[in-house]
């Protein structure tokens, strides 16, 4: 069925168009006095201007591995991270924790542990998985390098930025 | 035919295009920088200081993008329009006095009698341009633009030679430095301050000139296909018209036409309406070449101040629909300025101007 949309009637001061016309270059010229004046802040200029101290708790940078108050990995190279990784952009290579190291009973660290940040999605189930709260997203969002070998966060990278994570539980003290 | 007079000729030339084409980027840069601020954005704000290096850059870039032409293309038409549409532009900028005289020079290339002909002959070529451009590039959408941008043309074309017959009714003389001559001995046209400015007549003549200078402007905002007439190019409807089959310095060519067009048209509104270049209580440049300087810069005052007159207009106003554009032109602007040119003729008949 065919609509018909209604049209207004206009009077005749309406029909010249001419006070609508005023009207709205008055209205861009205001924009444009309050721009050059700086009375509108609107845009933020990003590399001068930051919206870092504003990020939520919850914003999901970079992935990073971090380190317990005792100074260890907390990270047991389980691959729980590596296999449930969407974009498989995490690599890990296990190795041994020797028998007469303070933390023998944990038997396996991260002997190698890259992401690939070409592919990361910054999903957030590397985290999510993790049993041992060892890998964080982190509020870094500017990850930029000249070739692709840059992009592939090491595991000292991934500790730098991860750092010291504090009042998370500690279950392989030697007491427990 | 002396040599002084070509060497000087020359040298007008050259100066003078060169400044055009400098104050063509800077419009550009503008028209990015005014937009932007209308619509509470910053605009190019990082190429050197307060990005005044953006138009370098961008002329860079045209001038190092690969020249790619369609295999579509009907090549000889596909070389010619961007040509085309540039020429016209540049080409009437010869007759416009630009200025009084610098060291007894007459700031005008070509102080020809026949002025405001010699401009209507050459930017009407200007759609030849964008037609043949549209046509050219064998495809629907630059074939739509080039067949809107010539009706349009048609149509504004009429109410732009009808509006300026008054100006000439009133000073008797096609050459455009009489024009300038006329105003500054009796008055800018539609603001008579200096002259015989007491006289009544003079403010009732006002009148038909505000409605000349008003249809006059409109009709200039649609010749250089100006938003709300940029039916040709149309970005939204057309995805940019005409020129949607050229890349690199073709493309660039229809821009710098585009936009030299803009100066030239406010240029002429300039030379028409407001003075050319004179401004009250500044004396020519017979005084000494400062002020033939400073008549200069007046003029080209006079010319920017237009031109963002054009980016507020555009920023302003939405499009017009087609339909709406040729009632525009044919049934108000055509009309107006038919009426006015009688008005003028009878007020001039009955005081004996």
């Amino acid at each position: 069925m065919a609509i018909t949309v209604p049209r207004p009637n206009l009077n005749w001061r309406e029909r010249m168009f001419l006070p609508a016309i005023a009207a709205g270059l008055a209205i861009t010229i205001k924009h444009f006095k309050n721009m050059i004046f700086r009375r509108t802040k609107v845009t933020m200029e990003y590399p001068e201007e930051k919206w870092d101290p504003n990020l939520p708790d919850h914003y999901r940078g970079a992935p990073a591995l971090v380190r317990d108050t005792d100074g260890r990995v907390r990270c047991v190279a389980c691959q729980l991270c590596e296999f449930i990784c969407p974009p498989r952009a995490i690599k890990i290579i296990p190795g041994e924790i020797s028998k007469n190291d303070r933390f023998a009973k944990v038997e396996k660290y991260p002997n190698e542990f890259d992401i690939d940040m070409v592919r990361c999605i910054y999903c957030g189930m590397c985290e999510e998985v993790c049993p041992e709260q060892a890998i964080y997203l982190r509020k870094d969002y500017a990850i930029t390098g000249f070739t692709r070998e840059d992009m592939v966060h090491h595991k000292d990278k991934l500790l730098e930025i991860g750092g010291v994570m504090h009042g998370v539980v500690l279950k392989w003290n030697q007491k427990k | 035919m002396d040599y002084a007079f070509i060497g000087i000729s020359f040298l007008k030339i050259v100066g003078l295009l060169a400044f055009v084409l400098g104050l063509m980027n800077y419009a550009v840069y503008a028209e990015r920088r005014v937009s932007a601020l209308m619509q509470d954005r910053l605009g190019p704000n990082r190429v050197g200081f307060a990005g005044l290096l953006q138009p370098i850059a961008d002329a860079g870039k045209f001038l190092l993008k690969e020249q790619f032409t369609p295999a579509h293309v009907n090549k000889l038409y596909y070389f010619l329009a961007p040509c085309l549409a540039m020429m016209p532009a540049v080409i009437t900028l010869s007759v416009l006095p630009f200025g009084s005289t610098l060291f007894g020079v007459p700031m005008v290339i070509a102080d020809i009698n026949v002025g405001i002909l010699f401009i209507f002959a050459i930017a009407s070529l200007g759609v030849y341009g964008i037609v043949l451009g549209g046509w050219a590039s064998n495809s629907k959408y630059p074939f739509l633009g080039g067949v809107r941008s010539s009706s349009q043309m048609i149509s504004y074309e009429l109410s732009l030679g009808l509006a300026v017959i008054p100006v000439f009714l009133l000073v008797g003389n096609l050459r455009l430095t009489s024009v300038v001559q006329y105003q500054i001995d009796h008055g800018w046209l539609v603001a008579p301050f200096v002259g015989d400015w007491t006289n009544p007549v003079k403010w009732l003549l006002a009148i038909p000139m505000l409605i000349s200078f008003v249809v006059f402007t409109i009709a200039i905002l649609a010749e250089t296909n100006r938003l709300p007439f940029d039916l040709p190019e149309a970005e939204q409807e057309l995805a940019g018209g005409y020129h949607t089959e050229y890349a690199s310095m073709k493309f660039g060519l229809f821009f710098l036409g585009e936009y030299i067009a803009m100066i030239t048209g406010s240029g002429i509104i300039t030379t028409l309406f407001l003075g050319g270049w004179h401004f009250p209580g500044i004396p020519d440049g017979s005084h000494g070449w400062i002020f033939g300087l400073i008549n200069i810069a007046i003029f080209f005052a006079k010319v920017c101040a237009l031109i963002f007159f054009m980016m507020w207009i555009r920023w302003t106003l939405p499009r017009f629909r087609w339909d709406q554009l040729m009632r525009l032109g044919w049934l108000f602007f055509f009309e107006i300025a038919l009426v006015n040119i009688f008005l003028v003729a009878i007020i001039l008949a009955y005081f004996k101007l």
